[in-house]
């Protein structure tokens, strides 16, 4: 359905203004790190930050970093969507990552995930039921020596045995 | 005697804040520097014979040299990301002496003539960021960095962390750079290289955390004497990760030629499981695999080439019998489809291939003619692609399937995979009783 498929995109006042002004003060900040003329070097820490803030990198915090930087929202866009960092979709409360590259995988990472896959009740990518915990497979955390690995809302846990990673889970608010 | 240290002497043992860094010395480097002239100090580095430890092993002081002369500004980009599968060393370095890579960045401007470093560091490494940028802190409220150096020489010199967001291809120079522009990080063409037209278009030089951390010593002692711990033309000590099926696994420093054999037999005391070790990944997870009785080499940058394989990033994984290789190149492919920025057409689509002919492979459906045409697809994207993430996908796939032949084959023929659920190898579950507390 072609009239349906482009919508408008949201506006940057759609955003909570105490949340935008958070962002604004935070970014003040950041973007000093970077030559006067190079603001939009803070493309990656102005869109973490509003995922900090946001929860989520939709196109309104895409348009108001991209604003913020004086560059364009499809500048935003590309950089939101090529790095697995960036949420551009919602997701749950906390973010748990598991490593399953060789090293972990040698170490037991594989059963790891596949238990954590069953006691959340989803797949790879998928969020609880309760909206608690969003479950993701990764690549290596450069935590070879002390693998297997996983970040917990980007916290390193290394050294994981299927208790110790069910354990943690099972704290997560 | 006792082997030297170089990079590791401090860890775990002294207090890796400014103070504890400067009880034992350090900074002391950079007055030595500030003394000399940059151009001799450029020399020592040159002498030292310290090449890469990022990868490629390139002469660090060559390098350096291929700044053009009036070209102003230039920048230093620190490469911290890390993030070849089976590499974790430089972390350590930010977690247990982050002074030590400081005191080689500043080193490295003044000799270079740059006023703007960046560390870019993975976005996985929250903690190790937090730890620079604490140091740095320190090291700005004692006027070590900032307007003057060591708060006297009239050098200007910013140092910033930079957080990626996961991507492994940001470790690439020229893909870091743009990443570092606030861009997706797709690597540029070279030439030309970085040093003539690098970030924001200037000339910059990009070193790896492990390699700046050796110019403070470098430095301190002389480039010769760092030359004598080495070979040839490989200067200095090396880290070294091993992890996989190794009794002690953890980061090692020893001279850049150690025996690879050693390093795993003795050093990390063998397989866990006291089996015979099946295969080796010398140099992160795209350097050809060896098999297990091929391993009595020196690790020394020339020597493994010569060998068949590189030394890469010094992360070494070991794999004992137990192990279904097929299932081991599986894993690698993927992560190679994974992370092709998709660029080039014959890394975007041939990773994806490979990937889907080794799991089908392993799955039990590979067909006669499926691990020729793996072969196939590897040569066609190694050479094609602009950086070097097609070539470090196809050194795996067609190292594994020359040396293990025999057992894609049987995979083919059984319509199986012969080692079945257990393809990862038999100390999953009891791994960690078997080799206890892990080093470093």
């Amino acid at each position: 359905m072609p009239d349906q498929a482009r919508k408008s995109p949201p506006a940057v006042e759609e955003l909570p203004r105490e949340g935008v002004a958070r962002f604004d003060s935070e970014l003040a900040e950041i973007v000093k790190r970077y030559p006067p003329d190079k603001k939009a070097a803070a493309m990656i820490p102005a869109l973490r930050l509003g995922q900090e803030i946001f929860g989520w990198i939709g196109p309104a915090v895409q348009r108001l970093a991209a604003d913020r930087l004086g560059t364009s929202p499809a500048r935003a866009e590309e950089v939101a969507t090529f790095y697995v960092m960036l949420e551009t979709e919602p997701v749950g409360r906390h973010v748990v990552e598991v490593c399953t590259n060789v090293s972990c995988c040698l170490g037991g990472a594989e059963r790891i995930f596949e238990h954590l896959k069953r006691k959340l009740g989803v797949e790879n990518q998928g969020t609880s039921a309760d909206g608690r915990v969003t479950l993701r497979e990764v690549e290596c955390l450069g935590a070879c020596g002390t693998a297997p690995a996983m970040l917990v809302d980007e916290d390193q846990h290394e050294r994981l045995t299927v208790e110790k990673a069910e354990q943690i889970i099972g704290g997560l608010k | 005697m006792s082997e030297t240290l170089i990079l590791t002497r401090r860890w775990g043992k002294r207090d890796p804040s400014l103070a504890g860094y400067r009880a034992d010395g350090g900074y002391q480097a950079l007055e030595k520097a500030l003394s000399m002239s940059p151009a001799d100090v450029v020399e020592e580095v040159k002498k030292s014979n310290l090449r890469g430890r990022g990868g490629a092993g390139f002469a660090t002081g060559l390098k350096w040299t291929f700044l053009p002369k009036d070209v102003r500004p230039r920048y230093l980009c620190v490469n911290a990301d890390e993030s070849e599968p089976g590499t974790f060393k430089d972390r350590y370095i930010i977690e247990h002496d982050p002074h030590m890579l400081l005191e080689g960045i500043a080193i490295t401007c003044r000799a270079l003539d740059i006023h703007l470093a960046y560390v870019y560091i993975r976005g996985e490494f929250k903690r190790q960021g937090q730890i620079l940028e604490r140091a740095l802190a320190e090291a700005r409220a004692e006027g070590i960095i900032g307007p003057k150096l060591l708060g006297k020489t009239d050098f200007p010199l910013e140092i910033h962390v930079h957080r990626g967001a996961g991507a492994y291809i940001c470790g690439e120079e020229s893909a870091l750079m743009e990443s570092l522009e606030g861009k997706r990080g797709n690597p540029r063409f070279k030439p030309p290289f970085p040093a003539v037209v690098g970030l924001w278009g200037k000339p910059t030089i990009i070193n790896n955390v492990e390699t700046l951390a050796n110019i403070p010593w470098i430095v301190q002692n002389g480039g010769a004497a760092f030359a004598a711990l080495g070979v040839g033309k490989s200067g200095g000590t090396r880290l070294f990760g091993v992890s996989g099926h190794v009794r002690r696994p953890g980061v090692y420093e020893k001279p850049v030629h150690y025996n690879l054999k050693k390093l795993i037999m003795e050093d990390c005391g063998g397989t866990a499981s006291g089996r015979p070790i099946k295969a080796v990944i010398p140099g992160g997870s795209s350097s050809p695999v060896l098999r297990g009785d091929e391993i009595d080499i020196s690790l020394e940058f020339d020597a493994i080439k010569a060998a068949g394989s590189m030394s890469g990033s010094g992360g070494v994984i070991v794999m004992d019998d137990s192990v279904c290789v097929v299932r081991v190149l599986a894993r690698i492919a993927k992560f190679y489809a994974e992370e092709s920025c998709g660029q080039c057409t014959p890394c975007r689509e041939g990773t994806a291939w490979m990937e889907g002919i080794v799991e089908k492979i392993e799955h039990g459906q590979g067909l006669p003619g499926d691990v020729e045409k793996l072969d196939q697809v590897a040569s066609s994207i190694a050479g094609m692609t602009i950086c070097a993430l097609g070539d470090a996908a196809a050194m795996p796939v067609q190292s594994f399937v020359k040396k293990f032949r025999a057992d894609f084959a049987r995979h083919v023929e059984e319509h199986r995979c012969p080692v079945g659920e257990q393809g990862w190898g038999v100390l999953q579950e009891s791994r960690e009783a078997l080799i206890g507390p892990i080093r470093a």
